[in-house]
């Protein structure tokens, strides 16, 4: 069992939605953040005052998965979220040690899945 | 209005020929006449004020209709097609619309140099009272391209109604044009503000084409839920009291009072009941007592008794605004299955309920409140409605083909969409660099 977390433009997020659809992954969860990398920030007017905001809004996608889904979302991140400019986002995979659902207590893969 | 106009010049001149008999001094006669110039001149500004501040009636509802990350847009846009409008009006716009010239448009009084005032009121009154007018047409666009027209191509289109297409119309109907020849009656601007407004947002939300993710692949609608309901909410009552200088004020004098009274609890009593049936059609259609529906549904019985306010009784007045209300809610549902993506049901309520509006004077009107035949009802056959039809469509046609022409235009030059990746952030950060609601957390991910 994976953790898949995914920070990625928040206007990809349409794009990244309908991506993992179609490769059948159906559950995740998406917060709103804020966060800097390696895009500098990008400038704002208010009355007649340039100041750069540095921290951007940013998308975090969470998904759990079952070891044989693990590529599969990756790349159906990758495919909804890349422009191929800096600020694109990042993708981290973390093990998952237990996973539990609430309503029948099931444990392990078959909670995940 | 012009038919009214005579009516009231009528009785005031009876009053004053009373007041004559009674005062016996010739001056007395000059100073009340001074008077009721000075007091119909109060009205028509006190309007023309309501009017404008209906401008913000607007803003809010289509601010509270869309999402937060256009807000900043769709206020700009608002703020500035008044600003165009009112410079529009005032060099070529009125020259247009109240100028001699031929039927189809007036050629005299361009910057308002020897331009002549309409009513029997100073000319800059009755000027602003129409610049409002004017004004709330261009503005009503705003809402139904929202969320996704560039705000450059914005202010062109704003400059380009106000300043001519509107003030065509408006000579055929109120500047003494063919319309108004034929007795065709329009009494505050059904079809010259609302259905030219309705229309050409429906022109032009169709060129746009719909918002992203508003369609699914199969062609069936997604729910693009405005922002704020208390915004939208605010913004229904400040259009709803703008409306009581609207339909009262183009009575453009105060006369014995008795058609103002009139015009005003008509104009009251359509909206309630608009409001109501849309309340009851969108309950029974969807299970549930949907506000923003009820909100356009009071909004569509404004603009339905908008022309026959002055010749229909208040029973009718509830009939013509209730009609109104159901014409909104299956306006708006037929609209989403035709895939037109209006935000803000600007069709529904302006074009579709400025149609039937038009066509309620010929079914309800009557010769004894001012109207050239009796409608329907009162035995007049069908020659007021038949008037009426050749008119509104006549009107619709036009704005269509203009706005069709100007948007084209606009498109092919500057362009009138955003690109997509500026849609999805937001048109607050793509065209104006700054946001609404700096310091919330708001969601651009639709």
């Amino acid at each position: 069992m994976k953790l898949i977390v995914a920070m990625i433009q928040p206007h990809k997020l349409t794009d990244v939605k309908k991506a993992l659809y179609d490769a059948d992954i159906h559950k995740m969860t998406v917060t709103n953040a804020l966060g800097c990398g390696q895009q500098k920030g990008y400038t704002e007017t208010y009355r007649g005052v340039i100041h750069e905001i540095n921290l951007l809004k940013k998308v975090r996608i969470e998904i759990a998965v079952n070891k044989e889904f693990v590529e599969p979302t990756i790349k159906a991140i990758i495919k909804g979220a890349r422009s191929g400019n800096i600020g694109d986002g990042k993708i981290f995979v973390l093990d998952l040690v237990e996973s539990i659902r609430i309503r029948t207590q099931e444990r392990g893969s078959v909670a995940v899945g | 209005m012009r038919i009214l106009k005579d009516k009231v010049v009528k009785i005031s001149v009876a009053m004053m020929m009373c007041m004559g008999i009674l005062g016996s001094v010739v001056a007395e006669d000059r100073i009340s006449y001074a008077q009721n110039i000075g007091v119909d001149t109060l009205w028509v500004l006190l309007a023309a004020f309501l009017v404008f501040f209906m401008q913000a009636g607007f803003g809010m509802v289509e601010a509270g209709f869309i999402r937060a990350k256009n807000t900043c847009n769709i206020l700009t846009k608002n703020f500035l097609d008044f600003c165009m409008a009112s410079i529009g009006f005032f060099i070529f716009g009125y020259a247009i619309m109240f100028g001699e010239g031929t039927g189809f448009m007036g050629l005299k009084g361009w910057f308002m140099i020897g331009a002549q005032s309409g009513a029997d009121i100073p000319l800059h009154a009755f000027w602003l009272f129409q610049a409002a007018f004017c004004g709330a047409a261009a503005t009503i666009v705003a809402g139904g391209m929202a969320e996704r027209m560039k705000f450059s191509a914005y202010l062109i289109y704003s400059f380009i109604i106000s300043a001519f297409i509107y003030p065509i119309i408006g000579h055929w109907i109120w500047g003494g044009g063919w319309l108004s020849k034929l007795g065709f009656a329009d009494f505050a601007g059904s079809t010259v503000v609302h259905a030219v407004g309705g229309f050409a947002a429906l022109n032009g939300t169709i060129m746009l084409k719909p918002r992203v993710g508003k369609y699914n692949a199969d062609g069936t609608a997604n729910a693009i839920a405005g922002h704020s309901i208390p915004l939208a909410s605010l913004g229904v009552f400040i259009l709803w009291f703008g409306w009581f200088g609207f339909n009262p004020g183009s009575t453009l004098s105060v006369g014995d009072g008795s058609l103002i009274a009139r015009v005003a609890i008509n104009t009251n009593l359509a909206a309630a009941a608009g409001g109501i049936i849309a309340m009851i059609t969108v309950w029974k259609m969807f299970g549930k007592p949907d506000l923003s529906m009820a909100m356009n549904g009071a909004l569509a019985g404004l603009v339905a008794i908008t022309a026959p306010c002055a010749f229909v009784d208040p029973w009718a007045g509830i009939i013509i605004g209730a009609v109104g209300g159901i014409i909104v809610v299956c306006g708006v549902v037929f609209l989403d299955k035709r895939r037109v993506d209006d935000p803000v049901g600007a069709v529904a309520v302006h074009g579709f309920n400025g149609v039937w509006g038009t066509i309620a004077v010929g079914i309800f009107g009557q010769q004894s409140l001012g109207l050239s035949h009796n409608g329907l009802l009162y035995g007049g056959g069908l020659t007021q409605v038949g008037i009426q039809l050749l008119g509104v469509i006549s009107v619709v046609s036009f704005v269509v083909v203009a706005m069709g022409i100007l948007f084209k235009i606009i498109d092919s030059t500057v362009g009138l969409r955003v690109s997509r990746e500026e849609e999805l952030k937001g048109l607050d950060i793509g065209e104006h660099g700054m946001e609404s609601y700096s310091g919330f957390q708001v969601f651009t991910t639709q």
